[in-house]
């Protein structure tokens, strides 16, 4: 065996975390990012890789509620931890608000970005109910969208925040 | 894909030092990741052990005491930017964190992180210099406090030494109510600055008092730009003098082209950005 499969062997680990609510148990190396883990080990392709370097949000998933990139999060971080993909926000049958409103007023083109978009403003909506059109922008600073140049992104957004609050009251 | 490397989540500051003793030279401490991960994927930076301080709570609190701030270097800048105490006493601050990054880079980027990393153009070292902010460096041999501008040695280097890690950031309440900062940067969201500022001055009858003017990405680190500072401190303010006082920070700028502006733009851009901090420094202290 070589020098560095033995270092490899070394340092593998089990972690244990949810995924959309279903229990993980997967042996990984710590130096894996949350994102190579998700998309190559666990089935969850739903997670797109983009940039690989926290510039694009397309990687976005939540851990324990808050939106953060996966590619800047290592898999052995998430031991013990609850992840939500897209997936894990609706189904076809039962999607999300913001799922709803994103396929009812066709904001998806390429859908490439929509994924870490819909977790970012799931996160978001969730701490701040009630924002302006310019505070959502805001929000998806860090999502990067090459089709749609936002519109119809940030209109579903304010459908599903509107309706969102409306299953709330 | 990153490079091979070990980790261990910390328990506690305690048990970070005492790792970052045992294993020397290739262990690193890992906050946010926001810029080591980078580094690590970039193959600018190779150490052997992360070390997690990320989910320490003793790093992560925001607490007043003897008359100053304590922000620890874990808390992040979502956390940051909602603080009530932040956004009513360190308004160059608070406007810091509110244009940093992106919602979700802010999730996970901390204050330490940025302070440590010492880039030229991190935002944070640029109002903390103006606020006279001091960082407490921890040591298994025990704390030390020194002042941020003896911290920063010069770009990605700081006064941390090996087996140290960076516990707070100590903000003196008594800042005067005059702040501004101001950051260019290539776009709205997610940028880092092209050329930053911060401006902190109290007016008294009429004149600049405790003036303080820093300049960010403008040089190899964020500095105070001195004779700037003396051209308002103790002089009758006017729109003459704070046209001079920008002129004079803008000569003492030594920026480089980059790939985010020219020497020449940056240079420009620190004489516009200078004008606007004093002018709204001045409109706060005068308003407060
Ligand atoms: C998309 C994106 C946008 C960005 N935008 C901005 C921006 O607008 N402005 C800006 O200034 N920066 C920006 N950055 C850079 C980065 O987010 C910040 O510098 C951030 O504050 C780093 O903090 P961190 O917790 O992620 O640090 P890490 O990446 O975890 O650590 C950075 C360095 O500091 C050391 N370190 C961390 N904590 C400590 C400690 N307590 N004691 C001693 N050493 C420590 C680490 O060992 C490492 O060397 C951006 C980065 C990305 C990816």
């Amino acid at each position: 065996m070589s020098a560095s499969r033995m270092e490899e062997r070394v340092s593998q680990r089990t972690i244990s975390f949810t995924l959309n609510g279903q229990p993980m148990r997967l042996e990984i190396n710590p130096h894996e990012t949350l994102l190579h883990v998700l998309r190559e080990r666990a089935a969850a392709a739903e997670v797109k890789s983009g940039c690989e370097r926290g510039d694009c949000g397309a990687c976005a998933v939540l851990v324990d509620g808050r939106g953060v990139n996966s590619c800047l999060t290592l898999a052995v971080q998430v031991d013990g931890k609850a992840v939500t993909t897209v997936r894990g926000l609706g189904t076809p049958d039962a999607p999300h608000p913001l799922q709803a409103a994103f396929l009812e007023q066709g904001a998806a083109q390429c859908g490439f970005c929509i994924p870490g978009m819909l977790v970012t403003l799931q996160a978001f909506l969730s701490e701040r109910p009630a924002p302006t059109r310019a505070e959502i922008r805001e929000a998806i600073a860090g999502n990067l969208c090459r089709c749609t140049g936002y519109h119809k992104i940030l209109d579903a957004a304010e459908t599903a925040a509107r309706q969102m609050r409306a299953v709330q009251a | 894909m990153l490079p091979h490397v070990d980790y261990v989540r910390a328990e506690g500051v305690a048990h970070a030092l005492a790792l970052l003793d045992r294993h020397g030279a290739g262990a690193r401490l890992l906050a946010g990741g926001t810029d080591l991960l980078v580094d690590l994927r970039e193959r600018r930076s190779a150490p052997a052990l992360l070390v997690d301080i990320s989910e320490l709570d003793e790093l992560a609190a925001i607490r007043a005491e003897d008359g100053a701030l304590h922000i620890g270097a874990g808390v992040t800048v979502a956390a940051l930017r909602e603080d009530a105490t932040v956004q009513a006493e360190f308004p160059a601050l608070a406007e810091a964190a509110r244009w940093f990054a992106d919602y979700l880079t802010r999730n996970k980027a901390t204050l330490g992180g940025n302070l440590a990393n010492a880039s030229p153009g991190a935002d944070f070292l640029v109002p903390l210099l103006a606020l006279d902010a001091a960082v407490t460096i921890a040591a298994a041999a025990g704390d030390r406090t020194v002042p941020l501008d003896q911290f920063l040695l010069g770009p990605r280097q700081t006064a941390l030494g090996r087996g140290e890690l960076l516990r707070e950031v100590v903000l003196p309440r008594s800042a005067p109510a005059g702040q501004a900062y101001e950051k260019l940067g290539l776009k709205h969201g997610g940028a880092i600055a092209v050329v930053s500022c911060a401006v902190v001055m109290d007016v008294r009858a009429g004149r600049g008092a405790r003036v303080r003017i820093v300049l960010g990405a403008a040089a190899p680190r964020p500095f105070r730009a001195r004779a700037a500072e003396e051209r308002l401190e103790g002089q009758p303010l006017s729109a003459e003098r704070a046209e001079q006082a920008a002129a004079l920070a803008a000569g003492a700028a030594q920026p480089i082209s980059d790939v985010r502006g020219s020497a020449e733009y940056r240079r420009a851009m620190v004489q516009a950005l200078v004008r606007r901090g004093i002018d709204a420094a001045q409109a706060a202290a005068v308003r407060s």
